[in-house]
């Protein structure tokens, strides 16, 4: 087998907190603790979680806006994780980023044409005609028309910058675009349109996706393979049908019976969880979750369960999912 | 402009809005955020007001409470009953006694609702002692009391923590507390559980509902989310271009919506259904083309016809009239027929 | 609500409907053009501002000295309108000055976090020095000239600027799109001059203005002190410290040099309270 599109070990990111005069480090935010997943080419890979969990993180971490305080990335088999922006910059076209926020993703002085001509500008990819040509065909691609590449962005709906956005990601010929919460911001219909979109577009180019989201209607939409993350580690790991149908985690379990349905029909006795997140500067010692875990045991409470593959494919960290056990109900 | 026909007022219906009209003057002319919106709330109901951004929904709930300044240019017709009072007439005074007393609402953002250098405490008791004017030392106990009941723990000790103290799921809490206090008739909860994770938002939704059926509060829960909708509401209404174009039971209107943009706005989420799951294989979905209408021009016909698949040239010419075409189902669309037989 | 405002950009308008909605700007930059007017045609409307007329000694305005003469049988009006000149000179110099420096050092500080440590410390000090008594330090070490009160007005009006650039360039470097430029392979400098640099200029323009008021006034006390221009220059403050003497007996010295001082330095308000109005409504805020 071959190295995978993207391999990311051990990945940490650890934010200090200051406080005082003179500022002292008084703390750790640990917002990403130990995670490692791969992506293949062509693969969305979800990772899904509440605000806090270090999911943007690890996307921003991946994208070497923030350099990781431990563990490696490889793109291609490359370690993108120790280098020096000089040497990086040729590793940046493979992978671009789309944001959430369809307004501030977006320079306000600049035209739309530019924005999406910049990156093909900063790589010398094109110039001139034939930059104007490409940047036409983008716009064609991700369904704006060709002249509003004089507009500016404040002339354009929150979806059409979207599209924006992606054609900026696109312009380079990436082979993984990490999207961080893209349609969080938009309208359900508007986010109809762009999920279409990034969809076509991963099967027209093989695109590998990394798309972090809270909402899991839009994950099971859209994911090959989904991580739920918890207070910056990976609790549950497994393909689209096996986490959907059969979570393992009791937080995955939760999340997914806390999701409301848009089916009437379908009322049903949720399991609440009770509490707060707690907050990643003092995470909990052994499992992350047992603070608010229905069937948390002792053990729980010391020891650290191990991410683990309990079934092919299928990874778990929770001490009461024997690797290759009968997974029935969990009981209190 | 043609006006609606007068739904007939229900029995027990503790609010009634009808006809009402906001639009803010600006500079380059009128925007009507909302044109038009009658509704009626019965007692101990939750009904839902659905829509997607800038269809007016919030706009409506503020109109009711009549919490938009005067200074903004803004023009406003139609009327508001609370329980046979009629709130569009009332001085700003006797407005304040009802506001936060007979009805009240809670916000998106619960940090920006609360006063960050008063405790939770003092906030709810000073409801009280303004209301009900109890003595501080009772609205007080009475504040403990509230928080205890919307589930926060240790409540004694919490009542004297400052609003950054709390979680945002607390905060929304000791929102609602505030809200029930002074145990209104009505409830506005504008986007109650949107800045809120999943998880909590599920806390926050249960605790809504159960309190309801304790003190019998109607609710009217404007989100746009329809899985907020689908669990929550007994009724729903769907806004589009600050319109109401469609009114029915929720069961019903899931089951049968007749309006095209209610159809579309249901088949456009991506649906977690038990039965119709996916495994690799991933659909599209369906979308609404287009964008919504500006609202600073005066809308011919129907505000939705440009996007529609629907749409006959009458649609662009006339306004189509919100019509019952099923027992509390109103739908203002000339193609119902056509839409209903459609293939979803 | 918000959305539908913001969705709803504001149509084109013609420039009529342009002066109707900014009419501080109209009527500031009427007034600054009059000025700059005075300034350059100063030789045709005006006699020798230096020339002394021992015999028509403190006059009172007439028809044939508009503003009078001081103690000397100078023409106050001469004088005034060559003052103008010195005064402007002054003011758009400074404001250039400052505002340059400021925008250099307020970019590099907002973006390279190391640099900021050391250089914001030296503009903490620098503020902490009166400008005034900064500025007539620096007259009193050096020999007396306009070279040399330009730049000792703009050395203590740097730190405002750095200060308000680099604000700007912190509250923009955390945006999302300066991640998506870095993300797409911008260099440094690029991100600089492309991505963060525009962002600058709507509050600078507006502080520039302020900055150029107040270098008129600050060069107007500096000459009232006897610390400023030299004295054979005829700026206003120069015309104001002189006549003080003679306030009680010929107060029209002080008046007319002191009402153009009030004039400009109103008029430059004006423009910049409405520049900072019609260009960015947020900028109200940030300053």
């Amino acid at each position: 087998m071959s190295a995978p599109l993207l391999r990311v070990t051990g990945l940490k990111k650890h934010f200090p907190v200051h406080r005082g005069l003179p500022s002292r480090v008084v703390g750790q935010v640990y917002a990403v603790d130990g995670v490692s997943f791969d992506i293949a080419r062509g693969e969305t890979l979800c990772l899904v979680g509440e605000s806090g969990c270090g999911k943007s993180t690890v996307a921003k971490t991946v994208m070497r806006l923030l350099a990781p305080t431990a563990g490696t990335v490889a793109l291609d088999g490359v370690d993108i994780s120790r280098m020096g922006e000089a040497q990086l910059r040729a590793h940046r076209r493979q992978m671009q980023i789309v944001f959430q926020d369809p307004y501030s993703s977006l320079n306000p002085y600049l035209s739309a044409g530019a924005i999406v001509s910049e990156p093909l500008t900063n790589f010398e990819l094109a110039s001139g005609q034939e930059l104007e040509q490409r940047v036409a065909s983008l716009f064609e691609r991700v369904g704006l028309r060709v002249d509003a590449v004089k507009k500016y962005p404040h002339e354009f709906s929150g979806g059409q910058r979207q599209r924006l956005g992606i054609a900026r990601a696109l312009a380079v010929k990436p082979s993984l675009i990490v999207a961080d919460e893209p349609v969080s911001a938009l309208d359900v219909s508007v986010q109809a349109q762009v999920l279409n979109l990034l969809i076509d577009l991963q099967e027209e180019f093989g695109l590998a996706y990394l798309f972090v989201s809270h909402d899991l209607a839009v994950v099971e939409h859209i994911g090959h393979r989904v991580a739920v993350m918890y207070l910056g580690r990976i609790v549950e790991l497994a393909g689209n049908a096996d986490l959907f149908g059969a979570a393992l985690h009791p937080y995955s379990e939760a999340l997914l019976a806390a999701a409301p349905v848009p089916d009437p029909e379908l009322r049903r006795e949720r399991m609440v969880l009770q509490g707060d997140v707690p907050s990643p500067m003092a995470p909990p010692p052994g499992c992350h979750f047992h603070t608010r875990c229905p069937y948390a045991r002792e053990r729980c409470r010391t020891e650290t369960p191990p991410l683990q593959e309990v079934k092919p494919a299928h990874w778990v960290a929770c001490h009461l999912r024997p690797v290759g056990g009968p997974f029935g109900q969990l009981t209190r | 402009m043609a006006s609606e026909p007068e739904v007939a007022v229900t029995a027990n219906a503790v609010l009634s809005v009808r006809d009402l009209r906001t639009h803010f003057l600006t500079r380059d002319g009128a925007v009507r955020a909302v044109d038009g919106v009658s509704f009626d709330v019965k007692r101990g109901e939750t009904l839902c007001i659905v829509g997607e951004s800038g269809c007016g929904k919030s706009v409506s709930a503020l109109s009711i409470m009549r919490l938009i300044p005067e200074n903004v240019g803004r023009s406003m017709a139609g009327s508001v009953r609370l329980e046979g009072t009629e709130l569009t007439t009332l001085s700003e005074r006797q407005m304040r006694a009802i506001r936060g007393n007979r009805i009240s609402m809670i916000f998106q953002e619960p940090m920006t609702s609360l006063n960050p250098v008063l405790t939770v405490g003092a906030q709810i008791a000073e409801s009280l002692r303004i209301h009900q004017r109890l003595p501080q030392r009772a609205a007080w106990e009475r504040a403990v009391e509230m928080l205890a009941m919307v589930r926060i723990a240790d409540p004694a000790r919490r009542a004297a923590d400052y609003p950054h103290q709390l979680s945002g799921g607390m905060r929304q809490r000791v929102m609602i507390a505030i809200a029930l206090a002074c145990n209104p008739q009505v409830l506005i909860a504008d986007e109650p559980t949107t800045a809120l994770d999943v998880t909590i938002q599920a806390q926050i939704l249960n605790l809504m509902l159960e309190l309801k059926q304790r003190l019998s509060t109607a609710i009217v829960l404007i989100t746009h989310d329809l899985g907020v909708v689908a669990e929550t509401a007994q009724r729903a209404i769907v806004m589009y271009a600050g319109r109401k174009v469609e009114e029915a039971p929720v069961a019903e209107l899931f089951r049968n919506p007749l309006h095209p943009y209610t159809r579309g706005l249901i088949n456009s989420i991506p649906r977690r259904t038990a039965a119709g799951r996916r495994t690799n294989i991933r659909g599209r979905l369906q979308e609404i083309s287009g964008i919504v209408p500006s609202l600073r021009e005066e809308i011919v016909g129907c505000a939705f016809a440009p996007r529609c698949s629907f749409a006959v040239e009458r649609c662009s010419r006339e306004r189509p009239a919100l019509d019952p075409h099923a027992p509390e189902h109103l739908a203002a669309c000339w193609e119902v027929a056509r839409v209903a037989a459609a293939v979803r | 609500m918000a959305a539908v405002i913001t969705a709803a950009v504001p149509a084109a308008s013609s420039s009529l409907d342009w002066i109707r909605r900014n009419p501080t700007i109209v009527i500031g930059s009427t007034i600054l053009g009059l000025f700059v007017a005075i300034a350059l045609i100063a030789p045709w409307i005006a006699g020798d501002p230096l020339s002394f007329d021992p015999l028509n000694r403190l006059k009172r305005p007439s028809k044939e000295f508009w503003f009078g003469t001081d103690q000397f049988g100078r023409d106050v009006f001469s004088r005034v309108v060559y003052g103008t000149r010195i005064s402007l000179i002054v003011g758009v110099s400074v404001a250039v000055i400052a505002t340059v420096t400021g925008l250099l050092v307020g970019v590099l500080c907002g973006y390279y976090r190391r640099l900021d440590d050391i250089v914001m410390r030296v503009m903490d000090g620098l503020m902490a020095i009166p400008a005034i008594l900064l500025a007539i330090a620096l007259i009193t070490l050096m020999k007396a000239s306009l070279l040399i009160v330009v730049i000792a007005i703009s050395i203590p009006e740097i730190p405002r600027v750095v200060r308000l650039v680099r604000s700007v360039v912190l509250s923009v470097r955390g945006l999302p799109y300066i991640e998506a430029a870095v993300a797409s392979g911008a260099r440094s400098r690029i991100i600089m001059t492309r991505h963060i640099l525009p962002s600058t200029v709507a509050p600078l323009v507006v502080q520039s203005t302020y900055v150029c008021a107040s270098a008129i006034l600050i060069e107007a006390g500096l000459s009232f002190l006897g610390a400023g221009t030299p004295p054979e220059i005829p700026s206003w403050g120069n015309v104001i410290s002189l006549g003080r003497a003679f306030f009680q007996i010929s107060p029209w010295i002080i008046f007319f040099p002191g009402l153009m001082l009030a004039i400009a330095v109103l008029a430059i308000n004006l423009v910049g309270d409405g520049l900072r109005d019609s260009l960015d409504p947020r900028i109200a805020r940030r300053m």
